[in-house]
């Protein structure tokens, strides 16, 4: 491999993982306060939507950015008071705001700009060096969330609401709270890994362009044990995966069908969970509704 | 008791179930209005324009039940899973499979003169096998590792996808310029042409027949009891002396199966063959819904299948006629979906009606 190629390789990977990791760190914050959360993927098409949009109205790429955060925190509220206030079935939950996100953006594409398929350029958040803002501030944010979750008082209240809601609950913590921000932190998270789509790698929206990375993102977070740093390892893995393809494309190797390496992420992902490689454990009540005794 | 007033009972045990969807439904549709209002829109018009699109001609009807037949098998798939306790949203994948099957079958297999009636049942059975095969793996994962099956489904949605798209493009089509396999042979297509003029399909007898099937296994047989008992609680079935993990693997199995009858019979009544795709159809998504929204009962399933078919069915046509865009079709089906999730919504206005018989009581 030549050195131009493997530079390409590494940037490459580096710029499609950086969408998977906000994503992830997203669905571990959820996860963690027992919200199973696969809203991601709607979410993050939303916030890709609302980054664009902002962007849009004000010529400000930073409010685009702001926005992209306002709109996933609208969309994860409706999962969180679903799930938290009316102990809904979470994944239905889920299910139904992916599909409001998809009517929703559609929706709104045609009303704002009157077009089907996708959005007029807008401003974007610029490059630093090689690589878009999105990369260093998805990484970045990778390990805020660690120290956050594993080194602060608040983190280990949110993993205790997410393990043994009725222990928190008897030590005094609000687990309802505790579970409002984690799933608002999804919001976050999700809006933003939707405006590293939308207003990062490229300057418009596109119908339907978070094209299953949100249900990556939630393999991701399964694959890195619910934590952090397991997510950058493999959203990297998953993203190399994904640009190696590509670069095995470019380069004219023949014999290994792309498809095989689309797959890659959902095997591993399947492999891990059934401890063929490593072994990764779920919140213990994550995705368990917490009733309040009276 | 006098009969009379346990038939009264039981109506209103019926009204009290349907109660929650028929809400969710009538909430979702007026989403739908505020939405072509605030399009600016006029919402007669539109409504104008669904009723003819679903049942403005008998072959209108007709093409709203080939839209709703999938949705049966989807549904009716969703639903035997839910009873047992399981969440299949990997519908999708299993369809996908089924369809890869019933391509192998109806275009590779040529059926001895004399036997050309067994290709549709062939065919049929192996697009059920490859559904039931795909949705067992995460069974047989969940019984025996006690993986979540939500994962797994979705993962394999996404291998699914690209396993299709790899045999397609590499074995089941004649050159590269083709988006499609190879078609069918005539021998193993069901039959069109049910109501004059729309591609209404045989295929609808065997949507009901399957929705009769699913009620009477879940409620008239021994199986349909053991996996109810194992979807209302685990510890009690396994202490009664029930197998959780046989149960598990067969109600993913059978609903499984269900999918792939979704994609056995779309591929052989309306495509002919496998279409090149790169996402999913969302007839196994439209299911969950039209699985939460029935109640997870058969008949439930085929009259909640009904209204999302006429939903998918009248896009197009709302779209032509009153200029609404199809993305509000999306908007009312996911309001649906989450105001019957959200059910404990609903709660504030039963108790106030509970309050009511009270005191007039």
């Amino acid at each position: 491999m030549t050195w131009v190629a493997f530079t390409t390789l590494i940037l490459a990977t580096l710029r499609a993982a950086t969408p998977l990791l906000l994503a992830a760190l997203g669905g571990i914050f959820s996860e963690r306060s027992g919200v199973v959360n696969i809203a991601l993927e709607g979410i993050m098409l939303a916030g890709a939507w609302g980054a664009v949009f902002f962007s849009y109205i004000s010529g400000n790429a930073w409010v685009g950015l702001l926005g992209a955060i306002l709109v996933g925190v609208i969309m994860a509220g409706l999962h969180a008071v679903a799930s938290i206030k009316y102990h809904a079935d979470q994944v239905v939950s889920g299910t139904a705001i992916n599909l409001l996100a998809t009517g929703f953006t559609e929706f709104m594409l045609n009303r704002v700009w009157g077009q089907a398929g996708g959005s007029p350029s807008v401003a974007a958040i610029p490059n630093i060096g090689p690589l878009n803002l999105f990369v260093y501030l998805a990484f970045g944010l990778a390990i805020v969330s660690w120290v956050a979750l594993y080194r602060t008082p608040w983190g280990l209240r949110l993993r205790s609401v997410g393990e043994h809601p009725l222990a928190a609950d008897t030590l005094g913590i609000n687990v309802a709270k505790m579970r409002y921000a984690g799933v608002l932190l999804s919001g976050v998270m999700g809006g933003l890994a939707g405006a590293s789509l939308s207003i990062g790698l490229l300057s418009r929206f596109v119908h339907g362009m978070s094209a299953g990375k949100g249900f990556i993102a939630l393999a991701a977070v399964i694959f890195g044990n619910w934590n952090p740093l397991g997510a950058v390892g493999a959203t990297l893995l998953f993203g190399a995966s994904d640009s190696l393809g590509t670069l095995f494309q470019t380069l004219g190797i023949e014999g290994i069908p792309t498809q095989f390496f689309n797959m890659t992420p959902y095997v591993l992902t399947m492999l891990a969970l059934a401890g063929f490689v490593g072994k990764s454990v779920a919140p213990a009540a994550d995705g368990v509704p917490y009733k309040k005794a009276n | 008791m006098p009969k009379e007033s346990r038939f009264v009972e039981s109506l209103k045990g019926g009204l009290r179930a349907i109660s929650t969807p028929v809400l969710a439904t009538i909430v979702g549709l007026l989403v739908g209005m505020v939405c072509i209002v605030v399009a600016g829109k006029d919402p007669v018009k539109a409504a104008e324009a669904f009723v003819r699109a679903v049942a403005g001609e008998p072959r209108m009807f007709g093409e709203t039940l080939v839209s709703t037949i999938p949705l049966i098998f989807t549904g009716l798939a969703v639903a035997f899973a839910y009873r047992c306790g399981l969440f299949n949203i990997g519908v999708e994948g299993q369809y996908l499979m089924a369809q890869i099957a019933a391509v192998l079958v109806g275009v590779y297999w040529t059926p001895p003169a004399g036997l050309t009636w067994l290709h549709p049942l062939l065919t049929l059975a192996a697009a059920a096998l490859a559904g039931a095969l795909w949705a067992g793996i995460v069974g047989v994962l969940k019984a025996y590792r006690g993986i979540h099956e939500v994962i797994n489904s979705i993962m394999l949605n996404y291998v699914g996808l690209f396993m299709a798209d790899w045999l397609l493009k590499y074995y089941l089509r004649p050159d590269n310029s083709r988006a499609a396999s190879y078609d069918l042979q005539e021998s193993a297509w069901l039959s069109q042409g049910l109501i004059e003029g729309s591609r209404l399909h045989t295929g609808l007898w065997i949507a009901l027949g399957a929705a009769v099937v699913v009620w009477f296994i879940l409620f008239k047989t021994t199986l349909g009891y053991e996996i109810r008992a194992v979807g209302t609680s685990p510890g009690a079935a396994e202490y009664g002396g029930i197998s959780v993990a046989r149960s598990i693997i067969l109600a993913m199995a059978i609903s499984g199966a269900l999918s792939g009858l979704a994609g056995g019979v779309q591929t052989m009544a309306i495509n002919h063959r496998f279409n090149e795709t790169s996402s999913f159809v969302n007839y196994g998504f439209d299911g969950i819904a039209v699985a939460l929204v029935g109640r997870l009962h058969p008949a439930g399933v085929v009259l909640a299948a009904l209204l999302f078919g006429a939903l998918d069915r009248s896009g197009p046509m709302m779209q032509a006629m009153a200029d609404v865009p199809k993305a509000v079709i999306w908007i009312v089906q996911g309001s649906v979906i989450f105001f019957v999730a959200a059910e404990g919504l609903w709660d504030f206005l039963k108790k106030r009606r509970a309050k009511k018989e009270v005191k007039t009581a």
